[in-house]
């Protein structure tokens, strides 16, 4: 068995695992953690396919950054009750599953049909990864994505602006507390 | 590599369908956004994979892009769900119910 495969068949189950552990957790800390877990997976898929700049970044932003805010408004809020199994629509949960089950379902057989066996090409780190991964990446990025790029930083202080403006505490305006007053 | 790419692709699907079925099942407005992430990440996976598949980069970049776009929609999700824990003094998602006829 080639080394791939065995960081394949190790780590597959791991992923899937915990994601439906984040699923069955009824406390959101424990759905966060379990959540951490299958990034780290996630990462190691990356290694093994040739990736290292994205391994990279999967920890650093996912695991590091994104779970840390997921974690931090898990204490902000106290969401530490255990949410109610009340449900709504009758019927909701299982059919859900049932759905669930039927997507994937659905993409093993195209995948199975359209891809088969392929495993592309052998030399990936000779001919694609030139010099590095990051620089390989870099070229690609900078050269035909580097208007996406550009667009991609606008939107990150457009986001950056709309969380402040969204989080703030609103203060009673001096105009509504004038009116309230001569009531 | 030995490992044929429809077995990540696979993965990935079998991933996302947990994510979704999250969507659809859990009721803590939290929980319902790490299921997006999940989502989010299946997708990644399979970006990474057909990138190997084709032997080029573009599917790497792509998945980049999903991971800066992830990380903006993170900040702007989370801060919706902390002003409407504010308002309304709850995470589950059945509560907020003023816009049900």
């Amino acid at each position: 068995m080639a080394p791939d495969q065995i960081v394949f068949w190790v780590f597959a189950p791991v992923s899937v695992g915990s994601a439906v552990a984040m699923l069955f957790q009824r406390n959101a800390i424990h759905a966060a953690l379990f959540l951490i877990v299958n990034f780290f997976t996630l990462a190691v898929f990356y290694l093994v396919l040739g990736a290292p700049f994205l391994f990279a970044v999967q920890i650093i932003v996912y695991a590091g950054a994104i779970m840390v805010l997921f974690l931090f408004v898990i204490m902000l809020l106290g969401v530490d009750r255990e949410e109610s199994l009340v449900e709504r629509l009758r019927g909701q949960r299982p059919l859900a599953i049932v759905l669930g089950l039927g997507l994937a379902a659905e993409i093993f057989v195209t995948a199975r049909a359209s891809l088969g066996l392929a495993r592309g090409p052998a030399n990936f780190d000779e001919t694609v990864n030139v010099g590095g991964n990051a620089q390989a990446l870099s070229h690609v990025l900078f050269r035909d994505y580097f208007l996406p790029f550009e667009v991609t930083s606008i939107l990150l202080i457009v986001a950056a602006i709309a969380a402040m403006v969204l989080a703030q505490r609103r203060e009673r305006t001096t105009v509504e507390a004038a009116g309230e007053a001569e009531v | 590599m030995k490992t044929p790419i429809s077995y990540f692709v696979v993965l990935s699907a079998v991933l996302f369908a947990i994510g979704s079925v999250g969507v659809l099942v859990r009721k803590n407005a939290l929980v319902i956004f790490m299921s997006v992430e999940l989502q989010l990440n299946a997708v990644n996976l399979a970006l990474v994979a057909f990138s190997r598949l084709h032997g080029n980069l573009n599917g790497q970049v792509l998945a980049f892009f999903s991971m800066v776009v992830a990380a903006a929609e993170v900040v702007v999700g989370l801060a919706i769900i902390v002003n409407v824990y504010r308002r309304m003094h709850t995470a589950n998602v059945d509560d907020a119910s003023l816009l049900r006829w």
